[in-house]
């Protein structure tokens, strides 16, 4: 009785877990992205619990600090605590980047489904919309429409919008091209055959097997969302009060922080601004790989 | 190429053109926003003239900038204008033009763009390719991975660690401007090598944070031509693994990139515009930049719109003129 249980145990499935581990290990872009964003996660979540956000807005510390134990981060030339700056900043960019990532990928795989599955004249109407938009240099646009706002207008959530506002067709395009190609599978006409309604064949049969699509596409919203708004902060377009990361680079540039000998105060920000971009580069493509393996068996 | 299918292409870009000058032209004029209420009302606290005179000077400036005249007609003569190349004047340079200003700036980012796009370009492919290349050695074809690992660093974010590093910490390369403080522009070599190391650390940070997309695209490239039957008929061949490289796999390789060429233009100029303000060059970016802080409307749509045209422009020709160099998809 005994060998049989071994043996048992030998030819048992893993678990779905173990499953995940292992992948990752042949995923090692998807890991090191999750590694690094578990990272920044844990660094907002704990500042925000135990700092005093307060210090973020100016005069509330003592200025133009270098990183010593009081202020790991050093102070800025306006008296904000650098450290509570960037643990404000990153949840505000965060908030940014997950809000507008999320309208955007709703947008995408609405228009994209609707686009793709039915055709006909809404189909060309989307796909061309898509198409006219996309050689329009997007920041350009979005500097119009930042820069025609009342300054006092401009918020966390504002920013999130305007930088949604031109960001829905690349994943449209995704979406529409991943549905194309999925509706011609047989699953597809096997449901159809069934009476299965439209509804029923979109959220049952072709959702979930388009989620790592989705996922990545999603991913890849947030992340230019997240690089859009740093680039509207970093010409002085965000809001000015807030301690966003791109907002702190533009405020130490326009003082001269470097002719000054405040290097804190700069670099920082961009530091914290390179670990939230690569890890969600990396996840990006590793969602890609996941989605698409035979990305992966091409390399 | 077909005639119909130029004529396709030129429709479209007028098409992309007629849609980002609309764009312009309705955004500002949904916000609640007056530049010339703005302006004056500013001058009116520096320089001191009644309310009462106030707004018969708005009116008058309405008048002159069209302002008063139903939206359509503002709209017909806008896009009149754009189809003319008159992008309108400034408000706080008055009364230099939109395309003035431009013109004064285009060198800078013009000098700065074109050279670093083609070395990031040149470098990219390379690497991409070699990262590809089987043959090729472990030490050259690992060179490749650390660009891709960071492909997500935008060439901002380099910049300010180059100031850092190379211009704060090791004074090797100035801080930023277009050349150093006293120095009157001429046409001496001397003059020219100070700008060159004013434009170094900016042209780095251009290149460098935009390799990546052309490394990972050129290897994704370069994997599905070795599979090709031409390249293994070569080597059967007994042909010499440089020269398949270069005649057989490269050659190949390359075409389709030069179709991503015009797409990353769009990204490069919108790096080179904040990287411009960053280090104080006095190209279009800065021209904006400048714009923006003084909410000198104009201007601002002015430039989008000229950047906008130039880059459809540019992408449209890429396009036309692609059939020319891969023959093909020659019909």
């Amino acid at each position: 009785m005994a060998t049989v249980t071994i043996s048992q145990q030998e030819f048992q499935q893993p678990s779905r877990v173990m499953l995940f581990f292992r992948y990752l290990r042949r995923n090692p872009g998807l890991f090191i992205g999750f590694f690094i964003l578990i990272g920044l996660i844990l660094f907002t979540v704990i500042g925000v619990l135990t700092i005093d956000s307060s210090d973020a807005y100016p005069l509330s510390v003592k200025p133009k600090q270098p990183p010593s134990l009081e202020y790991p981060f050093g102070t800025d030339f306006y008296g904000r605590d650098l450290l509570a700056a960037m643990v404000v900043g990153m949840w505000q960019t965060a908030l940014i980047g997950v809000l507008a990532g999320a309208i955007g990928t709703l947008i995408g795989v609405t228009l994209g489904f609707i686009s793709a599955y039915f055709g006909g004249r809404l189909d060309s109407i989307i796909k061309g919309t898509c198409q006219i938009l996309l050689p329009i240099p997007v920041f350009l646009i979005q500097v119009v429409i930042a820069g025609s706002l009342d300054k006092r207008d401009v918020t966390i959530y504002t920013m999130a919008l305007i930088v949604v506002l031109l960001a829905w067709m690349w994943p449209t395009i995704v979406i529409r091209s991943q549905v194309l190609s999925m509706k011609e599978r047989q699953f597809v006409s096997v449901a159809k055959l069934s009476g299965m309604g439209d509804f029923e064949i979109i959220f049952a049969e072709i959702m979930p097997n388009l989620l790592p699509f989705i996922a990545a596409s999603f991913v890849w919203s947030v992340f230019s969302a997240v690089f859009a708004s740093f680039y509207l902060a970093v010409v002085g377009l965000g809001p000015l009060r807030e301690p966003l990361l791109g907002n702190t680079i533009w405020a130490a540039q326009s003082q001269g922080a470097f002719f000054n000998g405040w290097w804190w105060w700069p670099l920082l920000p961009a530091i914290a601004m390179v670990l939230i971009l690569t890890s969600l580069a990396l996840i990006n493509m590793g969602l890609d790989e996941l989605a698409n393996p035979r990305v992966r068996r091409t390399e | 190429m077909s005639i119909r299918k130029v004529i396709e292409r030129l429709l479209f870009l007028v098409v992309v053109i007629w849609t980002a000058s609309t764009i312009t032209f309705f955004i500002p004029r949904i916000s609640k926003r007056n530049p010339i209420r703005e302006r004056f009302g500013q001058l009116a606290r520096t320089g001191g003239f009644s309310p009462d005179e106030l707004e018969i000077i708005i009116e008058s400036y309405s008048q002159k900038f069209g302002l008063d005249k139903p939206l359509w007609e503002q709209y017909a003569d806008y896009i009149g204008g754009i189809a003319r190349l008159d992008l309108g004047v400034s408000l706080y340079q008055y009364p230099k033009t939109v395309l003035e200003l431009i013109q004064e700036a285009i060198p800078w980012t013009l000098g700065l763009l074109v050279v670093s796009t083609i070395l990031s370009f040149i470098i990219g492919n390379s690497l991409g390719a070699v990262a590809a290349w089987p043959r090729a050695p472990r030490w050259l074809r690992s060179i490749a991975t650390p660009f891709i690992l960071f492909m997500g660093v935008p060439p901002v974010l380099l910049a300010v660690f180059l100031l850092f590093f190379v211009a704060f910490r090791l004074k090797a390369l100035p801080l930023g401007g277009a050349y150093s403080i006293g120095v009157i522009p001429d046409q001496s070599l001397e003059f020219y090598l100070d700008v060159l190391r004013h434009q170094l650390l900016p042209a780095l940070a251009l290149i460098f944070g935009t390799v990546g997309g052309w490394v990972l695209s050129m290897r994704g490239m370069g994997v599905t031509i070795q599979g090709e039957d031409y390249v293994l008929f070569a080597e059967h061949k007994g042909l010499s693994g440089f020269t398949i490289f270069r005649d057989y796999y490269l050659r190949n390789a390359l075409l389709p990139q030069v179709t991503g060429f015009a797409l990353a233009l769009g990204n490069m100029v919108t790096s080179g515009i904040v990287i411009e303000q960053l280090f104080g060059l006095p190209g279009i970016g800065t021209v904006l930049y400048n714009a923006i802080k003084a909410n000198d409307y104009l201007v601002i749509y002015g430039v989008v719109l000229f950047i906008t045209i130039a880059i459809a422009t540019l992408m449209v020709m890429v396009e036309l003129l692609y059939p020319l160099i891969d023959p093909r998809i020659r019909e």
